[in-house]
């Protein structure tokens, strides 16, 4: 095969960004979950939620290693991969990328102090306040980037004369349309995602018979917040619908394998395209896509066959933004409905079974993410910078993409494998239980 | 003053910035796996962690604000040396990928293990080498353009003698700049066993450190000329960092004001630092590109500035907050105080 620096510089972008953002969303998410249990700890007089944040924080952290270091390897490769894009790019949007490392060295520095003080502050309130701080950069840094690749969707904010950028307007090209259901979305799933992660982990210490009140506590709040931030991703999903028929509508459409242009459109889940095209095997929901895309059972969704084949993005990204979605609605099935069982004392919430699917909403909740991430990025193609510039002429005209994808496959390999085994010795050596019994004892003493 | 300029003196303050916090960290994770293999550990273990502990993830930052804002300021230096530094960067980012989430992991998840330690050393020397590649190629003569496209000379760069050079200066430099820094370091600590360790280590590493600086500007006049005149055209910048040079290592050589002794580096290094950026002025690769060709437009150009100030202004009281409590607060640098993570 010829050497296409194109394909490879995707390849690598796919897989640097397909892994960043399963740290980066934990990075994003957890600082507010751990700030949400220690306030509980505190008002409550609880040492259970005290410890649980603290136990969160120092696995967080290992996380936030792997966040850091692939955020920077993505950072470098937008130009070393993207050369011509970032040039154009960077006469227009490289503010909110600068304010983005201001967010990161905020957070950076408040993480650092917060590790290193649990036990410098009599009060204890004080010591959660430095995690404010923490969390408002993270999520800062979410919103700053989350807006350059909401740019990339609908860019505004410059005009081209001649081939020249002319007019620019750095705040407008912050502020374009894409801007807010994108961040919005970013934030609430990264929030529900380490929700349903951190309620994983207790899930399936009650899964293997640990029957401590402790994890019990912690499947419970984390399940409820959840819940919570999942209600809020299903709202905004449907104000990302309404924006993508306004300002995206091939997007859609190519989500929905939506062809023809019709009213009352429905919504087809799953199915697979024959030869001749036709759509089969699929779940049709009536009105559905109507709804989603105006907000009026009736109301005309524009079709795939009014744009020209050539802008058509790939067909695959209708499983990508099913599966997305369909994990979401589970995920909010199965916690609020585990929210009831705990309320109503149903027995269900001892089964082993029903533990285990429990367990899963972490891993799906992560899937989503990536299955999200790659509808937002094959969605777009074969735009690199929706409506001037295509994805190939973005590229690097470069040598040796290709050695340096596998140079950065073996690192991505090497990164998760340690950072999951770090994790796992770092709990299995340190049990809870024996944290507490450790505790109490010190209590003891005194 | 053009906004050009405004853009790259933040730029290069940055990246002095970097050059010194990261020295400091890359050159303790040396001695740190140094001590480690020679059986020294005890001596010097302590102190050096009590020092990267807070600050690890830091760093970093410091490297992403210098590339991120010169993408911002000068969007076409992202065409140019995105281009022909694909291969130099990526072996640095998987060198910084690698020390950095090691760290964490070995600190934290707490397995000592010497291929980690040493790898993690290493790296430290590692990194600063590949990126100095960077200054190399921005001196000229090893980008030709083909077609349209830049592209990198790798065999002319691997068999400079300039290449070479500077490579040699950006790791003993490390060396030099941590060891006097983990000196004074040291002596607030009051932990006067590791202070002479690192003492030692920092006179053993000042000589290297003017001679390589001496030998690059010696191969400048060969490979470019210009910037060799341009150099000495502010000769007596240089000639004052050389004589702060001889303070610090005077004033370590008599055990005297460690902490002066690390400020009067800070200002050789910030001297002949700022004396070459303005040396190589108005180009960032020569001869290719300048700061000029290569400028944003203005309205960008302001927005950046701005955010650039009210960033600083949450910053600078956050970083302050940070040194008060691990850099300069007594207790904590003696470790006297209980600590749990």
């Amino acid at each position: 095969m010829e050497y296409d620096p194109v394909f490879f510089s995707r390849t690598l972008t796919g897989l640097t960004l397909a892994f960043h953002i399963l740290y980066a969303t934990i990075g994003v998410g957890v600082p507010l979950m751990i700030a949400i249990t220690q306030w509980i700890g505190i008002k409550k007089n609880d040492e259970h939620y005290i410890l649980l944040a603290r136990r969160w924080t120092r696995g967080f952290v290992i996380t936030v290693a792997v966040g850091v270091v692939t955020g920077t390897a993505i950072g470098l490769q937008l130009s070393l991969l993207w050369p011509n894009f970032m040039e154009l790019a960077g006469h227009v949007i490289s503010l909110p990328l600068f304010m983005e490392t201001f967010a990161f060295f905020f957070e950076a520095i408040f993480l650092g102090i917060y590790l290193y003080t649990w036990d410098r502050f009599e009060n204890q309130k004080k010591h959660m306040l430095l995690l404010i701080p923490v969390a408002i950069g993270a999520s800062f840094s979410a919103f700053f980037i989350t807006m350059v690749n909401a740019f990339m969707n609908t860019p505004q904010g410059f005009d081209i004369v001649n081939g020249a950028l002319v007019n620019v307007d750095p705040i407008a090209a912050m502020f374009n349309p894409a801007t807010p259901t994108k961040v919005a979305h970013v934030l609430t799933t990264a929030y529900m995602t380490s929700a349903f992660v951190l309620a994983s982990i207790a899930a399936f210490h009650l899964f293997k018979g640990r029957d401590h009140i402790y994890h019990k506590k912690a499947l419970y709040l984390m399940m409820k917040v959840g819940l919570i931030f999942s209600i809020a991703t299903v709202i905004v999903g449907d104000f990302s619908g309404k924006f993508l028929a306004e300002y995206q509508p091939e997007k859609l459409a190519a989500a929905e394998w939506h062809f023809e242009t019709e009213e009352a459109a429905p919504l087809v889940l799953f199915g697979w395209l024959d030869d001749e095209g036709e759509i089969r095997g699929a779940i049709e929901i009536p009105y559905a896509l109507s709804i989603l895309a105006h907000g009026d059972p009736t109301a005309e969704v524009t079709g795939l066959n009014e744009f020209p084949e050539e802008d058509h993005p790939p067909y695959i990204v209708h499983y990508f933004f099913d599966l997305m979605v369909a994990i979401g609605m589970w995920l909010t099935f199965i916690s609020a409905f585990y929210w009831l069982a705990v309320r109503r004392k149903w027995k269900v919430i001892k089964n082993k079974v029903f533990n285990f699917v429990l367990v899963l909403s972490g891993p799906l909740s992560m899937i989503a993410i990536e299955m999200g991430w790659f509808y937002a990025e094959f969605g777009r193609q074969p735009w690199i910078l929706r409506g001037f510039m295509r994805t190939p002429e973005g590229a690097t005209s470069a040598a040796y993409v290709d050695t340096m994808l596998w140079l950065f496959a073996g690192l991505y390999l090497v990164l998760g494998t340690a950072s999951i085994v770090v994790l796992i010795r770092m709990f299995k050596k340190n049990p809870v239980e024996k944290e507490l019994a450790d505790h109490a004892n010190e209590r003891g003493e005194r | 003053m053009d906004l050009a300029i405004i853009g790259v003196s933040v730029l290069w303050l940055f990246l002095f910035g970097y050059i010194i916090i990261a020295s400091i960290d890359f050159g303790a994770g040396f001695f740190s796996a140094y001590s480690e293999l020679a059986n020294t550990k005890h001596v010097l273990h302590h102190i050096i962690q009590r020092y990267l502990s807070p600050l690890w993830e830091v760093t970093n930052v410091f490297l992403v604000f210098f590339f991120v804002g010169m993408v911002g300021f000068f969007p076409s230096s992202a065409y140019y040396y995105g281009t022909i530094l694909l291969v130099p960067i990526s072996i640095s980012i998987i060198l910084l990928a690698i020390r950095g989430s090691y760290y964490a992991f070995q600190t934290y998840g707490a397995k000592d293990s010497k291929a980690y330690i040493f790898l993690y050393g290493v790296a430290g020397l590692l990194i600063p080498a590949s990126l100095s590649i960077v200054l190399t190629i921005s001196e000229g003569g090893f980008v030709e353009i083909v077609g349209d496209n830049p592209k990198l000379l790798y065999g002319e760069l691997f068999f400079s003698p300039l290449t070479w050079s500077i490579v040699i200066l950006s790791v003993v430099s490390v060396l030099y700049i941590s060891a006097t820094f983990l000196t004074a370091y040291a002596d607030v600590a009051e932990d006067f066993a590791a202070r002479e360790v690192l003492r030692k280590y920092a006179l053993a590493w000042s000589g290297p450190t003017i001679l390589s600086a001496g030998l690059i500007i010696w191969q400048l006049r060969q490979h470019n000329y210009d910037h060799f005149t341009n150099i000495m055209n502010i000769w007596w910048v240089f000639g004052l960092s050389t004589i702060f040079f001889v303070i610090t290592v005077y004033l370590l050589w008599k055990r005297k004001f460690f902490s002066m002794a690390f400020w009067s580096l800070i200002i050789q290094f910030g001297l002949a630092f700022f004396g070459y950026g303005v040396s190589h002025y108005p180009y960032l690769l020569y001869p290719y590109l300048t700061i000029y060709d290569g400028f944003t437009n203005d309205a960008m150009a302001q927005a950046l500035i701005i955010a650039f100030i009210a960033g600083f202004a949450l910053l600078v009281p956050s970083i302050l907050l940070l040194a008060r409590l691990f850099l300069f607060n007594r207790t904590y640098v003696k470790g006297e105080e209980k600590r749990r993570y």
